[in-house]
């Protein structure tokens, strides 16, 4: 078995949201990069399960990123991992990083590749879509369950107002959500053993670009809160009824 | 040149975001000086002409039993030449759990770039720039589509219906159909509840609530209220209610009309996943609760007090005895 993991760098959930140059750029002063919490938590702790029910499982990382993703890269190695793979690039189109992954992902040939359902910073919920069908690869999003049974995968995925149980064979690509492990810390030993980890550096493929950042907005302002003394409720239901009509 | 948008359906009913992005769809076709079909999979009993109502010209089918059975791989194959057919330059999901699998899959087939998460229809002024929600609803990006073909994703609960009166023509298409590489095996839908990513009012409960078995005070005023449950991540995170109902940064972003919270201190983590919400009302007794911040109303109070009278009243209002 050998399994991709695919990961991004995002800022720190708690970053101040700031834009730069216009507000053409992200203004990444004092800004915690980390792992992309999907990838983090659900994606790669997963995989790092998988590993540990079945040692002899092949786990890889890849992240396509600049040279500033190593820190997280290796935070993700010390989590677990055998070795991770860096794509050279800052280009950040969606179907061009789809394209670098598919890339990796056909001269590993391996029996899963896992995604986080989506970056915290970009909400896209593409690559992993865009990697399956470049890849002709059957596709599960939203996964909150993931078993193995035989050559076939039992994947629960979440659906508007429940919850989808599919059954796949391998080879086959799966964005995970919560559910599907719970978040680790990594230890000393894994944080020492990250550090000699193999972690290979290629360049990027030839690909297509088809989306580019023109402009960040920030939303409006709230006008402020409306407060309503703690003995009088029904007077919020009231408001609630003529003036916001919401119920 | 027109516009396809790929509705929705489950167990034969249209899904409600999808007349939404039916609209979108028409809306974004008056923009470029077309028109806008759709085209939905599998069996369907509602009637579809009524998409008319929402401006779609024709409403494409592929009756076909087996597309109950859902794998993205297929319907992508099905929408790329259904695209073909109609001679669609832009094709439009509705960002829910199928769009979300289906888009990307479309997007590589058609070499169209794809924006998800849209909020505004396209801005046609100077290219191609769709507005799309980023950094988990605390900023939006301008996106330009510089491809030929053009695939929008738009977010639930963004976009405001506009109805038209119209009938819409339905016509079935043939397609080659391949064979699914994804079995469902079983369907878990929590029934009698509404769906969370498209309820129009959300009301919610965190830790201040104190355990789960207060939990009444939030379902009590959902069920009055027609509205989904939501919980906060610790909440989710020690069992007290289930993951599924989980939002805020890294569980669902929703965008209802009316969020509730009720105990609920407002972490930064949790307003990035409700702050698109309409109108949000926050129940605290800490006046220093930060959600207070971006709320419309708010009540500061023990949520034990306050919510049974706010029951009460909502009560009367609705009729209720």
């Amino acid at each position: 078995m050998k399994i991709l993991v695919c990961i991004s760098k995002t800022p720190d959930t708690t970053a101040k949201i700031a834009f730069a140059d216009n507000n053409t750029k992200f203004a990444t002063d004092g800004v915690q990069w980390i792992i992309n919490p999907y990838d983090e938590w659900y994606a790669l702790v997963r995989a790092i399960e998988l590993k540990e029910a079945d040692a002899s499982t092949v786990l890889h990382l890849l992240n396509v990123g600049g040279a500033d993703s190593e820190p997280i890269i290796r935070k993700a190695l010390a989590l677990g991992g055998d070795e991770a793979i860096r794509v050279n690039t800052d280009n950040a189109d969606p179907f061009f990083i789809a394209s670098q992954i598919a890339a990796v992902a056909k001269e590993g040939g391996y029996d899963l590749i896992f995604t986080g359902k989506e970056t915290i910073d970009y909400n896209g919920s593409s690559i992993g879509g865009m990697v399956a069908e470049l890849l002709e690869l059957p596709y599960i999003s939203h996964a909150t369950k993931f078993d193995l049974e035989g050559s076939n995968a039992m994947v629960v995925r979440e659906i508007e107002g429940g919850e989808e149980t599919d059954k796949v064979a391998l080879p086959l690509v799966v964005s995970c959500q919560k559910g599907m492990a719970e978040q680790r810390i990594p230890n000393m030993k894994g944080i020492m053993g990250a550090r000699t980890k193999p972690l290979k550096v290629v360049e990027p493929v030839a690909a297509e670009s088809f989306t580019s950042v023109a402009s960040y907005d920030l939303p409006p302002a709230k006008a402020g809160v409306k407060l309503i003394p703690a003995d009088q409720p029904e007077e919020l239901v009231r408001l609630l009824h003529e003036e916001a009509k919401a119920i | 040149m027109s516009v396809l948008v790929f509705i929705d359906q489950s167990e034969g009913q249209i899904k409600k975001s999808s007349f939404e992005a039916a609209s979108y769809a028409a809306q974004t076709a008056e923009k470029l000086g077309t028109t806008a079909d759709a085209i939905i999979l599998g069996t369907v009993t509602d009637d579809l002409t009524t998409l008319g109502n929402y401006g779609i010209k024709k409403v494409y089918t592929v009756a076909d039993a087996a597309l109950n059975n859902f794998d993205a791989q297929v319907y992508a194959k099905i929408l790329s030449q259904a695209a073909e057919t109609t001679g669609a330059d832009v094709v439009i999901f509705s960002n829910n759990t199928s769009g979300k699998a289906i888009a990307p899959r479309l997007s590589v087939r058609l070499k169209a770039g794809l924006v998800s998460g849209a909020v505004a229809l396209p801005d046609t002024s100077n290219g191609f720039i769709v507005k799309k929600s980023v950094f988990s609803g605390k900023a939006f990006a301008n996106i330009s589509i510089s491809s030929a073909k053009k695939i929008i994703g738009l977010n639930p609960n963004s976009f405001n219906i506009i109805t038209t009166g119209g009938t819409a023509e339905v016509a079935a298409l043939t397609v080659t159909i391949d064979a699914p590489k994804v079995t469902v095996v079983s369907v878990n839908k929590v029934s009698g509840e509404v769906p969370l990513s498209e309820a129009d009012i959300v009301v919610s409960g965190g830790r201040g609530l104190k355990g789960p078995e207060n939990w009444n005070l939030v379902t009590d005023l959902a069920q009055l209220l027609g509205a989904a449950t939501a919980c906060s991540r610790p909440v989710a995170d020690i069992h007290w209610r289930p993951h599924h109902e989980h939002v805020g940064q890294t569980g669902l972003a929703i965008a209802p009309n009316l969020y509730i919270a009720i105990g609920i201190s407002g972490a930064i983590q949790h307003l990035a996943g409700v702050n698109r919400s309409k109108v949000i009302v926050v129940i605290n007794k800490d006046p220093e609760a930060p959600f207070f911040k971006a709320a419309d109303y708010g009540i500061v109070g023990d949520a034990f007090e306050v919510m049974p009278k706010i029951i009460d009243a909502v009560k009367k209002l609705k009729g209720v005895a």
